[in-house]
């Protein structure tokens, strides 16, 4: 297992996916002895998970079953423990398509926060990219880089922990693209462009507030980048639900002959109702995340 | 284990790369505009109503803009600055609209497009010859110069291709050839559907080749690649376009679905030798990429085609491993709600979520920040999901329904 590799049996020191339901899923850390505990009851590693296939269903200790699913930026996504906010998998996909990551890339990011696009960088990137990442806060740092180790992806990425906007990525001229999700990423915008390649490259600045975008588009102009475009995206689910419409009852019609009509279901004693298939919106959904904003840097 | 292609030196220095070659597929771009093509020697091309050959941006970096000038030929681009105007009103309550302020007609300005003049010249001319321009706010003189910049110029670049930019382009260009499906529909895809290099993923599409190539890019030359087809055979015009280094042809399989069944079965013979050479070569591509399909252990599967999604899906998800990535586009909502039932039904899925996404584009400028306009809500929709070992001891039926039980209608007081 590594999350840019695929396998297909279960481990001793894999992190695997244990799939409750679609809003429930939690990681965990595969380990000879160890238990999980989940409302269906316990897991019991060494006989539960290792040696099984990943996506085997297993029963828990109260009767209840899950599914154990092999680990992807995706699922990790939605199960990381956060410490900070994190970025979700719509706006990690756009970034990845208009940064045009690809093996091989060279990325350069801060803050790397909680991993999140982190893993999906590495992913793309794998196996003969490089990503540098860099988080001002320390524990998150330390935190990050143990987790890429148990991921099996640390030989694909160096964590600095210093403060990008003063410093730097720690290196220049070797980014195909940069991507910055910190609160001011106007201060970094110059440095952003010493670590890109000399022949040019893409940077996306990610931020929750128009004026940091303003600011942000200013300086990336006056510095010589192209291509200045901000965007958002946003996500519709939609959820596929049976309903039932009941059919009004205007009385019987007398020019009407007497034919049987036919009613699909009868959802009461007197009334007739139409069953069909449709989807409809969650009761909340998740807005305003962030803006994109997306750059060229040209030859330098 | 991956197939590692040639790995070419990365040269931090050598322009190798970003230099225009004879032969390269490039994209040519003015504004929103969009265009692939191949550089050939001597051959006139036509984009946005301009003729002009190709032959003097060879040696030149990608991303250079180039002006055509008479003749069709191409020449570097002089960045020059449009003189800012130092006089400009307050706001537009004197200036009426009656279509006379520009005193160059028509003709005038085919003269002046005759004697040689560059866009930026016709430009200043026209702001020489309006008489309101100095009347205008700033900002309005900002737009009026960038509404003439796009309606003059005649400048081209040339991009090296890659799949943001052939997207952009499809979707601009001819949306009908790819189903209408946007770019970030596209960018969503290739991510649910966990593409990466070293991994076996089924394509089913019918968009001149744009998802397979983009699915291609994403694998950086590693791994496997099948294309299933309908039909007579694959259609990869698109695929072209990116310009690929030859070896990435190398993982790129296909197979025709009217073989699915058979190859289920276990009934397809493709150990028959074939006398002819070329029906021998067809023969040996279908036995390996039969190979690969029969252990039935792909790691993902990309379905995006103007077919109804359902029964492509139902076919193909067999050829998959448990705990892998599907993505089904449709143009349409309805096919996807069928797709999903039919798989809660069936069981072998799990988190599946039907989606999709809108872009809307902003204006940044200063005092003028605003969003520029809604994408259409036509960019198609997603169906993605993760597959799971077959449940062969329980019936059908999930004991986590993920789909709550209809609601009984309420009847008000007032209703009979």
């Amino acid at each position: 297992m590594s999350f840019v590799e695929y396998s297909d049996f279960i481990q001793d020191g894999d992190v695997a996916i244990v799939y409750l339901s679609h809003d429930s899923m939690m990681p965990v850390k595969v380990q000879q002895g160890a238990q999980t505990q989940t409302r269906y009851g316990v897991i019991r590693h060494s006989t539960d998970l290792i040696g099984q296939r990943y996506g085997s269903k297993v029963t828990c200790s109260k009767g209840g079953w899950v599914h154990v699913l092999h680990p992807t930026p995706e699922l990790w996504t939605v199960s990381l423990p956060h410490r900070t906010q994190i970025l979700y998998t719509t706006d990690i996909a756009t970034i990845t398509m208009m940064l045009e990551l690809k093996p091989g890339s060279v990325v350069c990011e801060s803050g790397t926060g909680s991993g999140s696009l982190s893993h999906a960088i590495l992913r793309t990137i794998a196996p003969t990219g490089h990503l540098h990442t860099v988080e001002f806060h320390q524990q998150r740092a330390e935190k990050v880089a143990e987790e890429f180790q148990e991921h099996r992806v640390d030989h694909l990425v160096t964590v600095r922990n210093q403060d990008v906007c003063k410093d730097g990525f720690g290196v220049t001229g070797v980014a195909d693209a940069v991507f910055l999700d910190i609160p001011s990423p106007w201060e970094a915008v110059k440095h952003a462009k010493a670590a890109m390649k000399r022949r040019g490259g893409r940077v996306c600045s990610f931020s929750p507030c128009i004026e940091q975008v303003q600011r942000t588009c200013e300086t990336l102009a006056e510095e010589g980048f192209q291509e200045i475009s901000t965007m958002e995206v946003l996500l519709r689910v939609h959820d596929v639900r049976t309903v039932s419409l009941p059919l009004p009852d205007f009385g019987p019609d007398p020019s009407e002959p007497d034919t049987e009509r036919e009613a699909p279901t009868t959802s009461g004693p007197t009334h007739a109702a139409v069953t069909l298939k449709t989807t409809t919106p969650p009761r909340e959904i998740p807005g305003h995340t962030g803006y994109l904003t997306f750059a060229t840097k040209p030859r330098t | 284990s991956w197939f590692l292609g040639v790995i070419m030196a990365d040269h931090e220095d050598d322009d190798y790369q970003c230099r225009i070659k004879e032969g390269d597929y490039v994209v040519l771009k003015r504004g929103d505009i969009f265009k692939a093509m191949q550089i050939q020697p001597r051959k006139k091309v036509i984009f946005e109503k301009q003729w002009f050959f190709l032959d003097n941006a060879v040696g030149h970096l990608y991303g250079a803009t180039f002006e055509i000038v008479s003749g069709g030929t191409l020449q570097p681009e002089k960045p020059k600055d449009t003189v800012s105007s130092k006089e400009a009103g307050t706001d537009n309550r004197n200036i009426v609209d009656d279509g006379k302020s520009q005193k160059l007609t028509r003709d005038d300005i085919e003269t002046l497009k005759e004697q040689g003049l560059k866009g930026q010249q016709i430009i200043d001319q026209l702001i020489k010859n309006s008489s309101t321009f100095r009347d205008k706010t700033e900002y309005a003189q900002d737009k009026y110069i960038k509404k003439k910049k796009k309606k003059y110029e005649n400048t081209v670049t040339i991009l090296k291709p890659s799949c943001r930019i052939l997207a952009l382009m499809y979707h601009g260009r001819e949306p009908g050839k790819i189903c209408h499906m946007r770019y970030d529909t596209l960018a969503q895809m290739l991510t649910l559907a966990n593409i990466h290099a070293g991994s076996k993923v089924l394509v089913f599409e019918t968009c001149a080749g744009l998802v397979l190539g983009s699915v291609m890019e994403r694998m950086g030359g590693y791994g496997s690649v099948i294309q299933m087809y309908p039909g007579g055979g694959p259609v990869r015009a698109g695929v072209e376009s990116f310009g690929f280094p030859a070896h990435f042809h190398d993982m790129l399989h296909e197979f025709p679905i009217c073989h699915v069944n058979s190859l289920l079965a276990g009934t397809l013979d493709t150990t028959a030798q074939e006398k002819k050479a070329r029906l021998e070569e067809k023969r040996k591509k279908l036995a390996a990429a039969a190979a690969l399909l029969e252990g039935r252990n792909a790691d993902g599967l990309v379905i995006a085609s103007r077919f109804h999604p359902c029964p492509v899906l139902m076919g193909l998800l067999k050829f998959l491993s448990p705990s892998r990535p599907f993505v089904v586009y449709s143009q349409y909502k309805e096919p996807l709600i069928e797709c999903y039932t039919k798989l809660r039904e069936h069981g072998g899925t799990v988190n599946l979520r039907l989606t999709d996404t809108w872009l809307r584009h902003y204006q940044v400028l200063p005092n003028r920040t605003h969003p520029v306009l809604l994408m259409s809500g036509g960019g198609g929709y997603l169906l993605s999901g993760t597959t799971v070992a077959m449940d062969r001891s329980k019936p059908a039926g999930s004991q986590q329904a993920e789909e709550p039980a209809p609601k009984r209608q309420k009847l008000t007081d007032t209703e009979g």
